[in-house]
């Protein structure tokens, strides 16, 4: 199979930033000799280099749907890439220190496309969680969302592709920024997000959505607060008057 | 350079983002538009013969340019040699919009400055880091600042 390797290796040299690098041990296929190599990692290409000064990558691992794992092995601070198909390759590594090899477990273990969307996606929803004017102390936001260990579990279904405007901005919405009137949800307890990438349900109305949210106590104090009632009441009675309009439109005909 | 092409022909057997039977071109001397299947899977584009199961190429959209050419023709070309173009000629200038806007967020590159975009505006309305509770908020991948366009 063809692979733009000119690219690759540009993408591997050119000045945009690692997210990790270093010297590791690599265990030779064949020959279970270890060679030092300089490694770098950009998204989800693991590049590796004879020397720090190469100009050229010598080979790169795809990381896409890989498990990284702590090894068994005679060397020090050694871990393994491997990956899901019955005749991979397991690609030991070793680093040169604990807390190298610890910081290399947790790069590369989070290093997929997959999981990079998964996190872009829950901060959206996040963000058009509170644009939508929950800022009456909602806290119940499902997000007890936990990152996943890379290559356990795929989504098997088409993941829908992220919208290409981010979201507008309401222009009745105003934030309010009062301290304390915003928490962050919690990791603990909360249930209900799906992180498999299941096509996201459209937004709940917030009243409805405080009230089937697990921690409950939220509803009371959306529903009951008038100037979020008076914002929704705003926003609605817009968007009835502009699909008002259209059906007008539509009656009047074309011309 | 070696690459795992195991895996890489694995990744290329998932359920893709966008997939269709598109004419293209390599920009090779002499290459004319063929059909090819033509499928996108995570910040990959793998091209096929109709018929195989097997890819026979792969491109790493990163540090990529996404064109419209013509009416319903757009191309892919790399930041290091512009000249160089792929090009796919769609069945309807609609397709073509839509594979355009598919490739352009299509690598790896442009979520991490998504992510970032979020994660500030999340942090300026909540004076809270929304990264924080999930323990990657001093990833040098995320962070405001260090990362070119």
């Amino acid at each position: 199979m063809k692979l733009n390797e000119r690219s690759l290796a540009f993408y591997a040299t050119c000045d945009s930033p690692a997210d990790n690098a270093g010297f590791l041990y690599k265990r030779g296929e064949r020959h279970t000799a270890y060679h030092r190599r300089w490694f770098v990692l950009k998204g989800n290409m693991l590049f590796y280099f004879e020397e720090r000064e190469s100009r050229e990558p010598v080979g790169v691992i795809v990381l896409e749907g890989c498990t990284v794992e702590l090894c068994d092995s005679a060397e020090e601070f050694a871990f393994a890439i491997r990956f899901g198909g019955a005749k991979s390759r397991t690609y030991v590594l070793a680093a040169e220190s604990q807390a190298a090899m610890e910081s290399w477990v947790k790069s590369l273990s989070r290093a997929s496309f997959d999981y990079m969307r998964l996190v872009v996606r829950e901060l959206e929803k996040q963000l058009e969680e509170m644009r939508w004017g929950l800022a009456g102390g909602c806290r119940g936001s499902p997000s007890s969302w936990k990152p996943k260990p890379l290559g356990l579990e795929r989504s098997p279904e088409r993941l829908p592709a992220l919208p290409t405007v981010l979201p507008k901005e309401n222009s009745c919405a105003v934030w309010n920024n009062t301290p304390g009137a915003n928490r962050l949800p919690d990791t603990s307890g909360c249930g209900g997000h799906d992180g498999e990438g299941n096509p996201r349900p459209p937004p709940l109305p917030p009243r409805r959505r405080a009230s089937s949210s697990e921690s409950g106590s939220a509803g009371a104090a959306a529903a009951e607060n008038p100037s979020t009632f008076c914002r929704l009441h705003e926003w609605y009675g817009q968007e009835v008057a502009r699909l008002r309009q259209v059906w007008l439109e539509r009656l009047r005909g074309p011309g | 350079m070696r690459y795992n092409e195991r895996e890489l022909l694995s990744l290329a057997r998932q359920p893709a983002e966008k997939a269709a039977e598109i004419l293209m071109r390599v920009p090779k001397k002499g290459s004319v538009l063929k059909k090819r299947l033509v499928k996108l899977v995570v910040n990959f584009l793998f091209y096929f013969r109709t018929d195989e199961a097997e890819p026979i190429g792969a491109l790493l959209l990163e540090h990529c340019r996404i064109t419209k050419e013509e009416e319903n023709v757009f191309s892919i070309s790399f930041i290091e040699e512009p000249e160089r173009k792929y090009c796919f000629e769609c069945d309807s200038k609609e397709q073509c919009q839509e594979w355009i806007e598919a490739l352009k967020r299509a690598s790896y590159e442009f979520m991490r400055r998504s992510l970032i975009f979020y994660r500030n505006e999340i942090q300026k309305m909540t004076g809270k880091d929304p990264l924080e509770q999930y323990g990657i908020s001093e990833e040098a991948r995320f962070q405001l600042g260090t990362h070119k366009q």
